[in-house]
């Protein structure tokens, strides 16, 4: 009876679709962009959960039947300014992981790190010795064994 | 019925934040804000103990602007939120005093004064509104504007350790406050409201199945603002390299506003603990996934942060038992942790500033350097573990009491993994001790000043923490009142809609909905809260 549009329904499917796919990845700058998709997406859907469109919810110009609801648009502003504020932030946060770092990449928190370490000890284990290879510190050898991002060396 | 002090209600928010500008607008004149900063806080302090006293004859209601309840938002502070709510600002005003000192002795390096006491008054401002809040979508405004406080103080500095952890934080917390709005999407959608009470009596008209997705929504978006096991990962890797009192006033109270959320969503939403086998075996996951990962530390305040997640885990075992001795001993275990998990996460502050490290190998003999830190140590510890006399002893029996008078086989699991966590936590602590305090003190150990002010403020909490053990009987008895009003949803909806329809704020009558009209009658959820 309150049918919302279905192409707003797609909309936020598509948003949300992509928004997840970009979180995943490890630069933080299109986490970021990862974000504000899944933001909108859900902040759509919230708009969604208003119902059908209708007229302006004001007594004496529309008829009570046909008023949109006002209240999830409400909502939805308040969300919008709370994205647009966390966007600031995250984007500062990655500026300022620029500057240190030199890059953005979300780096491997310190247990995961461990856990490599550990990782790359056993590797030596059954390793050939004598095989001529650079001995590496461990580190290296840790950000080897786990570092996705490809280009080892180069970081803290 | 005291509907005298709804004016009071709104103060614990309003102050601090009004706190928060008048420092922000004073951000030259440090002193200037430590003393409003302490004013508001302690102003606050004084509202949620008077309204603690008034709400134990009756929740008090207070509707924003006066306008009635489901279209208005409103604030309701019944046993539980001004339970919370006083213990919450009694931390944080210790911690306050802490980082004042702290800030004077190290010239404001750590917490630069400016920008750290407007946050910390958004804060606690965020964290008094979840408490007290009685709308869903308030709930979640409340809970971005502690997060991002939040984001603000966990990357104070901008040192590179502090934006690799904070990167972390930040966005699982952002991806947690997206699955509550979309939630609250769905929430609206099925039922086009958001205020708490009306929603307690429309959900049970919903599709079960519908209902089921609705409270899975929910309890993921909470648990993981919660730190519950599979969705703890964040916290032992982002909380440690915050600044000492910054991460000792997160460790107390923002798991513990999952928490609550948690406790008020389940009782006044969902009640008849559909997901209680799901919780509970989330509960154990959590004791032992949380308490494994603190032996395995080798870092003070990494093994600290871990007992916390653990200890997460005995408060979800009381909501999951929906019993009013689960549910009160959880309340009761929620005001214990968050007074002695911060002095503890204090005391570590403390440690590192006198052994100069958090490295379990590297400190050493501070029993012989610093017996008044020994002792400070030692108390919270041993708290928490729940040796006998301390408040800990007691919140871990009644949670044990309340599950093996369950009697269902799950429930007895997790009153022995209860059981085990509990050795397990003393076995870390006690590694700590012996390493940090026992041991021949090293060599290098410069002989550093404790800022007396640091210490004073605290052992102030730390005895606070004492001081609930004294006062366990009367304490504990407030909680199993607050369980059972939890348990009896009637009384929170009749206080809030005395009619069942609207407030008692004053608004023109626009719902000309028939299904408003035809909605059941409070009188019809009094009996629905007592599962048989």
């Amino acid at each position: 009876m309150n049918a919302p549009s279905l192409a707003l329904v797609v909309v936020v499917v598509a948003l949300v679709a992509v928004g997840v796919y970009l979180l995943l990845e490890r630069s933080l700058t299109r986490v970021i962009i990862g974000l504000v998709l899944t933001g909108n997406g859900v902040n759509l859907l919230l708009l969604v959960a208003g119902g059908k469109a209708g007229g302006p919810p004001l007594t004496g110009q529309t008829p009570p039947e046909d008023m949109s609801d006002p209240l999830p648009q409400a909502m939805v502003l308040t969300a919008i300014v709370i994205t647009l504020g966390m966007t600031a932030f995250l984007l500062a946060m990655a500026y300022r992981s620029w500057q240190l770092t030199g890059h953005d990449e979300v780096q491997d928190d310190l247990e995961d790190r461990r856990v490599a370490r550990r990782a790359a000890l056993d590797r030596a284990a059954y390793e050939d010795v004598d095989a001529g290879t650079e001995p590496e510190s461990l580190d290296e050898a840790a950000a080897e064994v786990h570092d996705e991002t490809g280009d080892v060396g180069g970081r803290s | 019925m005291t509907p005298q002090l709804g004016w009071l209600v709104p103060l614990p928010v309003v102050l601090p934040l009004f706190a928060a500008g008048l420092a922000l607008a004073l951000w030259r004149r440090g002193r200037a804000q430590g003393v409003i900063s302490v004013v508001a806080l302690s102003l606050a302090l004084g509202a949620s103990v008077t309204l603690l006293v008034a709400a134990d004859s009756g929740p008090v209601v207070a509707e924003l602007g006066d306008w009635a309840a489901p279209v208005g938002i409103n604030l309701v502070a019944d046993r539980v939120s001004t339970l919370m709510l006083t213990v919450s600002f009694a931390v944080t005003l210790a911690v306050l005093v802490y980082s004042l000192a702290q800030g004077v002795e190290d010239d404001n390096a750590e917490t630069p004064v400016a920008i750290f006491h407007p946050t910390y008054l958004v804060l606690t401002a965020g964290v008094a509104d979840a408490f007290l809040t009685g709308d869903l979508f308030n709930l979640f405004v409340a809970f971005e504007v502690l997060l991002a406080a939040s984001y603000v103080l966990i990357t104070l500095g901008g040192t590179g350790e502090r934006i690799r952890a904070g990167t972390v934080y930040v966005v699982v917390s952002l991806l947690s406050s997206l699955l509550f709005l979309a939630a609250i999407a769905v929430v609206y959608a099925a039922t086009g409201t958001l205020n708490l009470a009306q929603l307690a009596l429309r959900l049970p008209e919903l599709d079960p199945g519908l209902r089921l997705v609705l409270q899975v929504m929910l309890l993921l978006a909470f648990g993981i603002k919660a730190a519950i096991f599979p969705l703890s990962a964040w916290l032992p890797d982002s909380y440690p390299t915050a600044p000492a009192p910054v991460t000792a006033v997160f460790a107390g109270l923002l798991t513990k506003v999952g928490v609550y959320a948690i406790i008020r969503t389940q009782t006044l939403l969902f009640p008849g603990g559909q997901l209680d086998d799901v919780l509970m075996v989330l509960a154990l996951a959590t004791m032992l996934v949380g308490i494994l990962g603190a032996v395995a530390q080798n870092d003070i305040k990494r093994l600290v942060s871990f007992t916390l997640v653990s200890h997460i885990g005995f408060m979800l075992f009381g909501i999951s038992l929906s019993s009013e001795a689960g549910l009160g001993a959880a309340i009761f275990y929620v005001t214990h942790h968050i007074t002695v998990q911060t002095a503890l996460f204090l005391v570590v502050g403390l440690v590192e500033r006198r052994g100069g490290s958090t490295s379990l190998d590297e400190l050493g003999g501070l029993a012989k350097a610093a017996p008044v830190l020994a002792v400070l140590f030692f108390v919270p510890a041993m708290n928490l573990a729940g040796v006998p006399p301390f408040s800990g002893f007691m919140g871990k029996v009644g949670l044990l009491e309340a599950g093996v008078a369950d009697g269902r086989p799950l429930a007895l699991v997790l009153v022995v993994g209860g059981v085990l966590t509990s050795l397990l936590t003393l076995y870390a602590l006690v590694k700590a001790w012996n390493k940090a305090f026992w041991q021949p003190v090293p060599e290098n150990l410069r002989p550093v000043r404790l800022p007396r002010r640091m210490v004073g403020s605290t052992a102030v909490l730390v005895s606070f923490g004492v001081i609930i053990a004294v006062l366990a009987g009367p304490l504990y008895g407030y909680t199993e009142r607050a369980a059972v009003l939890l348990r009896d949803r009637g009384q929170y909806v009749l206080s809030v809609l005395p009619d069942g329809q609207r407030g008692e704020g004053h608004s023109a009558d626009t719902t000309r909905d028939p299904s408003a009209q035809a909605a059941s009658t409070p009188r019809d959820v009094t009996g629905e809260g007592v599962t048989p």
